[in-house]
């Protein structure tokens, strides 16, 4: 039983961590600005296209990837002086179709540089050996993903506790006009937000690309969807319940993809029933179900909205 | 000052016309394929095959008039919802004929508006039975996937003996879908058992659908998907240790997909149109001119490999000028008159249409991958009587 059930447990936990870096710069994006940042799932391809081009330009693998995270981090800010900063004072509605409208340009930016085509993603090595875990083999990479985002979210939970910085973000996202009025630079407040999620969505996309090998334009799209179902699951605005959100997801997803397998080999069934369809779908449910029963998600704080 | 500039727009405007005045006539012909989204690779290499036929012959005559052939390309973003703009594109641009597209789903969307502006349109290598069924203006050069199916059902059951297939293709995607209904119907028949699964589009993760077929016992992974899965799960299965041999049809004869193999444990094979070297005179062609076009070479994928789709589109190129040939007329109408009767010797074979406006075929090409150096090599050729 334990020898069927592992290897779709490993590739949750391993795309669960994936989906985990990128749901914290929803999540804290979302604390401070009370905004979905449509863009952010964009943001993690552009990363995956960048390393692909600086692969390309033959920059040695030690410097391409401090490189990728800087350029990525780069894009978030510029992305939200740009599209967000002079909406500040609009209604949150017009931010977050700005959001969208930056989400498709990015999609299509990279569409007119790429030809529409699969870029091969460059082999990082070491994380892309192959190893051997119990019944299944797997790439490094699977293993090092859960370990990686402990640590990330360990510091980032430090960063946000025990600086001024973090203070200043907790300030912001308790109220934001007081915050302004003590003297807290809202602008440069928000600003290392995006930074910060954008070198999350970086980290992030360095790991799933390492396993799932090309990029395209429309390849944010489906991470970037279900790491904000994650967020909400968790809780949206909390860190901790983004990163168990998205473990949480990334397990289910593919334990739904190997349940006929599962129930086939412990003998509940005699035929496949075709539930492996069916795995998105059932993420999406769990979205609609989560906003229903619970709009605060597992770990959301509950809304004491002042009037 | 202002009516100056508007004078100088009205002969700009005029430009074009004076241009093209003393020149011969133009006949376009539409080349209906995807040139970004999952299909966008394969688009680009059967575009690629068209390309290279109008450069090779870019003039036609046509009822004793020398006319000049003028592609107009028109992207369908493989995708169902882009194939209708793409084919109003074609109409309104007046086409004489069409040629495309790679991917059945996109060309059954498209079909319509051909069609009630009576163009005629060629498959290049659209497989699906579907797509020339009860209708008078699609015709296509390449096999159907019944056909494919049954070669491919008996090379698995007879050639490599296997006895259970999983089965993997894309939800919605009439060609993956047809093909594996068809190859489950064969192998069934044959007395072998089929596992089926299906993912939905822009699934990068494949990791759980190769230990389903793991853990079921498969003898095959069959999946006739596009050339981005293909590569991406060939990728997978070589990070998994996969034992099973990965079977396709002809949408993953590739280069790029034999690039993802390179280096790996991970066995392919696949039916297909066209092995390379059957036609030396071809090649040699066909070569030299994408290494002669930077922007070629990167379309087919960055090296000079052929692939069969550039064949069915450089054969279906000179279908296309037969046809407006045989018709003595660029009108649109009477190419698809002419249509039916025309036969041609292309590189592919000999190629006529029967009553639906398929092509007569009768053989497809086994071919497989060696690791070693990301080259298809030629297995067999299967007849099926």
């Amino acid at each position: 039983m334990w020898d069927t059930v592992f290897p779709y447990l490993l590739s949750g936990i391993s795309v669960g961590g994936q989906y985990a870096l990128i749901a914290i710069g929803y999540t804290m994006v979302y604390g401070i600005l009370r905004l979905i940042n449509f863009a952010h799932g964009d943001v993690f391809m552009v990363a995956g296209i960048v390393m692909v081009y600086i692969a390309a330009s033959g920059v040695p693998l030690w410097l391409s990837i401090p490189l990728v995270l800087i350029i990525t981090a780069l894009v978030g800010f510029l992305i939200e002086r740009v599209a967000y900063k002079p909406l500040r004072s609009a209604p949150r509605m017009s931010v977050m179709i700005s959001a969208i409208g930056v989400s498709y340009t990015l999609q299509n930016l990279v569409l007119y540089v790429t030809g529409g085509l699969n870029k091969q993603y460059p082999t990082i090595p070491w994380v892309s050996e192959t190893i051997v875990l119990g019944a299944a083999k797997t790439k490094l990479v699977t293993v090092v993903t859960p370990i990686l985002v402990i640590i990330l979210v360990a510091a980032l939970v430090t960063l946000i506790n025990k600086t001024k910085i973090g203070m200043a973000m907790r300030a912001v996202s308790k109220d934001f006009e007081t915050s302004q009025l003590m003297g807290i630079k809202i602008n440069s407040v928000i600003s290392a937000t995006f930074v910060i999620g954008s070198f999350l969505a970086g980290v992030g996309s360095l790991l799933y690309f390492t396993n799932y090998s090309t990029v395209i334009q429309t390849s944010g799209a489906m991470p970037g969807l279900k790491a904000f179902v994650a967020a909400v699951f968790g809780g949206i605005g909390s860190i901790p319940g983004a990163v168990i959100g998205a473990f949480l997801i990334g397990i289910m997803e593919n334990i739904i993809k190997g349940l006929d397998v599962i129930l086939f080999k412990s003998g509940v069934i005699t035929k496949p029933l075709g539930l492996a369809t069916f795995s998105d779908a059932f993420t999406f449910a769990l979205l609609i179900i989560i906003l229903v029963v619970k709009p605060t998600g597992l770990f959301g704080e509950a809304a004491t909205d002042k009037v | 000052m202002k009516k100056m500039l508007a004078l100088i727009m009205i002969l700009a405007l005029m430009a074009p016309v004076f241009a093209l005045a003393d020149d011969m006539p133009v006949v376009k012909i539409g080349v209906y394929e995807p040139a970004s989204g999952d299909s966008g690779a394969g688009g680009k290499q059967e575009a690629l095959g068209v390309q290279y036929a109008n450069v090779v012959t870019p003039t036609v005559v046509i009822g004793g008039v020398e006319y000049k052939v003028e592609l107009v390309p028109a992207d369908n973003g493989s995708s169902t919802d882009k194939a209708p703009s793409a084919a109003q594109k074609l109409v309104s641009e007046n086409v004489s004929v069409a040629l495309g597209s790679y991917g059945s789903s996109v060309s059954i969307a498209g079909s319509q508006y051909f069609a009630d502006a009576k163009i005629p349109v060629i498959g290049l290598t659209c497989t699906n039975p579907q797509v020339t069924a009860g209708n008078s203006h699609y015709f296509r050069v390449c096999f159907l996937d019944d056909f494919q199916a049954t070669v491919l059902a008996n090379y698995v059951s007879k050639t490599l003996g296997a006895n259970m297939v999983y089965c993997l293709g894309e939800l919605g995607n009439d060609y993956d879908q047809g093909l594996i209904a068809f190859f489950t119907q064969q192998f069934e028949a044959l007395g072998g058992s089929v596992i089926k699964e299906d993912f939905p589009t822009n699934t990068a993760d494949f990791t759980s659908y190769l230990t389903n077929a793991a853990m079921y016992g498969a003898d095959i992974f069959f999946c006739p998907v596009s050339i981005a899965y293909s590569t991406q799960i060939i990728q997978q299965a070589a990070a998994q240790g996969f034992e099973i041999s990965i079977l396709g049809g002809d949408t993953l004869d590739s280069n790029v997909v034999a690039e993802a193999a390179k280096g790996t444990n991970v066995s392919v094979v696949i039916t297909t149109f066209y092995q390379e070297g059957a036609n030396e005179e071809f090649d040699s062609g066909f070569k030299a001119w994408l290494n002669s076009d930077s922007e070629a070479l990167t379309n087919n994928g960055g090296n000079d490999m052929v692939s069969a789709v550039s064949v069915m589109g450089y054969d279906g190129y000179y279908m296309a000028l037969a046809a407006l040939q045989a018709a003595g007329s660029p009108d649109s109408a009477a190419v698809m008159a002419a249509l039916p009767s025309v036969a041609i010797d292309g590189v592919s074979g000999h190629i006529a249409f029967d009553e639906k406006g398929d092509a007569i075929r009768t053989s497809a090409f086994v071919k497989t991958i060696n690791n070693e150096t990301g080259e298809w090599i030629f297995v067999t050729e299967q007849t099926v009587e």
